[in-house]
C-alpha cells in the first residue's frame, strides 16, 4: 500500500489533486491511503514552496499545481 | 494585428445579430465580444508561450536569487521579480514563510508580495495593446515603486513583531527538487496544461470585468464621469480608491473596466488609484495573510497601500492634464 501525503493550505487545487490520485488508484485497482495536510510548519518540512505539494511514502515527487495525470499513473504503478 | 479582433466585433456585431451601429447596445455587445476574444487569445498565448519556454519563475528560484542580496538591491529586485512570477494567491503563505526563513528580510518580502497581484507578463501585454503603451509603462513604474517603497517602511518600522510567532520557529526542509520533462512533447504539454489552468483560474474575473466594462461603454453617458468625477473634483480620486477596496478582481479581469473609464474621459491617475485599490488589497487576500501576519500589520498594509494609491492618483492627474 502507497501513502500519499496532499501538502497545501486547502485551496481549490488541493482538493483537485487529492481527488485525482484516488480516483486513479480506484481505477488501477491499487491500494492507497490520501491524507491532506494543511499544516504549515508540515508544509514547509518537506521544502515545499508551491502549493499543492505531493508526497508519496515519506518522498516528495511533486510541487506547483495540479500534477499530470499520467504522472499519477506512473506513480501509482511504480 | 489586434485589428483583427476588432473586424471579428464589427462582423459578429452588425452582421450576425444584426444590430444597429451607434446604439447603446451595439456599442455594449461590440465592447463585450472584441474585448472577451482578445483577452482570451492573448492570456492563452502568453502562458503557453512562457510556459513553453521555462521562462515563468518559479518562487523556489527567486528566493534564491534575493537570499543574500543587500538590502537595498533586495528591495527592487523583489518587487520586478514579484512583476514576473506567477503564483496563485493559495501559494502566498508558504512563499512568505519560505523567504523569511531564507533570511530574507521581511521589507523585501513585502516588497515581493505588494508588487505580485498588480504586475504580470500577461497584464502588461493585455495594457499595453488595449489602453496603450504610455499608460503600461506608467503602471509599471508605479507598481514597482509602491513595492520597493512599502518595504522600504516595513523594515524601517521594524515590522518583524508583528508576525505571527510561530512563522519564525519554522525550520524548513531541503528545497524539494522535481525533475522535469524537457522534450518537445514534454514543454508543449506542461506549457498547454499551465495555460489552461490559468484560464480556468481567471476566466470568472474576465467575464465580469469586460460585462461591467460593456455596461459602463454603452450605457453611461460620457458626461457622467465628467461631471462627478472629473480631474476639478479632489475627492474623485480618494473616492475611486474606497470604492475599489472591497472589489476583488484578477489584474486582466480590472483592465476592461479601466477601457470604459478612460474611455468616458475619467482621468489617467484616477483610474489607476481605483485599479490598484481594485488588484492590490482585497479581503480575500486579507484572509489568507492573516495566517501570517498580525491584524495590526494587516491594518498598516491596507492603510500604507490606500494611501499610496490616492497620492498616485493625485501625482499623475497633475503631471498627465
Amino acid at each position: 500500500m502507497k501513502t500519499f501525503k496532499v501538502l497545501g493550505s486547502g485551496c481549490k487545487n488541493c482538493v483537485t489533486t487529492a481527488k485525482l490520485i484516488e480516483d486513479k488508484a480506484t481505477a488501477l485497482g491499487v491500494a492507497v491511503a490520501v491524507e491532506k495536510v494543511t499544516d504549515m510548519a508540515t508544509i514547509m518540512g518537506f521544502g515545499i514552496m508551491s502549493t499543492p505539494g505531493v508526497v508519496m511514502d515519506g518522498k516528495v515527487v511533486h510541487a506547483g499545481g495540479i500534477p499530470q495525470p499520467d504522472k499519477v499513473e506512473a506513480w501509482l504503478r511504480g | 494585428m489586434f485589428a483583427y479582433f476588432t473586424q471579428l466585433a464589427d462582423w459578429a456585431t452588425y452582421d450576425l445579430l444584426v444590430l444597429e451601429a451607434g446604439t447603446k447596445l451595439a456599442d455594449a455587445v461590440h465592447f463585450f465580444i472584441e474585448d472577451t476574444t482578445k483577452i482570451f487569445f492573448l492570456l492563452f498565448v502568453i502562458v503557453f508561450v512562457m510556459a513553453f519556454f521555462r521562462s515563468m519563475l518559479a518562487p523556489e528560484k527567486v528566493r534564491t536569487y534575493i537570499e543574500g542580496k543587500s538590502r537595498g538591491a533586495g528591495y527592487v529586485l523583489a518587487a520586478m521579480l514579484g512583476a514576473v512570477t506567477p503564483f496563485c494567491s493559495c501559494s502566498s503563505v508558504p512563499l512568505f514563510i519560505g523567504f523569511l526563513e531564507a533570511g530574507i528580510p521581511l521589507g523585501v518580502t513585502m516588497a515581493f508580495l505588494i508588487t505580485s497581484p498588480i504586475l504580470n507578463q500577461v497584464a502588461v501585454v493585455i495594457l499595453g495593446s488595449i489602453i496603450g503603451w504610455q499608460m503600461t509603462a506608467i503602471f509599471i513604474a508605479v507598481g514597482i515603486g509602491l513595492g520597493v517603497i512599502g518595504g522600504f517602511i516595513i523594515d524601517r518600522l521594524h515590522m518583524e513583531r508583528y508576525v505571527e510567532d510561530y512563522v519564525w520557529k519554522i525550520r524548513m526542509g531541503e528545497i524539494a527538487q522535481v525533475e522535469i520533462d524537457e522534450s518537445l512533447r514534454g514543454r508543449s504539454r506542461y506549457a498547454w496544461d499551465q495555460a489552461v489552468e490559468m484560464v480556468q483560474r481567471v476566466w470568472l474575473y474576465i467575464i465580469v470585468g469586460i460585462g461591467v466594462g460593456a455596461g459602463l461603454h454603452g450605457y453611461v453617458p460620457a458626461t457622467f464621469f465628467a461631471e462627478y468625477a472629473g480631474a476639478d473634483n479632489p475627492l474623485a480620486v480618494p473616492f475611486a480608491v474606497l470604492v475599489g477596496l472591497p472589489l476583488y478582481s484578477n489584474i486582466t479581469g480590472i483592465i476592461p473596466v479601466a477601457e470604459a473609464l478612460l474611455s468616458k474621459s475619467l482621468p489617467v491617475g484616477t483610474v489607476i488609484a481605483f485599479m490598484l485599490s481594485v488588484v492590490a488589497i482585497s479581503p480575500p487576500e486579507f484572509i489568507i495573510l492573516r495566517k501570517v501576519l498580525k491584524p495590526q500589520m494587516l491594518l498598516f498594509f491596507a492603510t500604507f497601500l490606500s494611501i499610496a494609491f490616492v497620492l498616485v492618483g493625485y501625482l499623475l492627474n497633475a503631471l498627465l492634464l
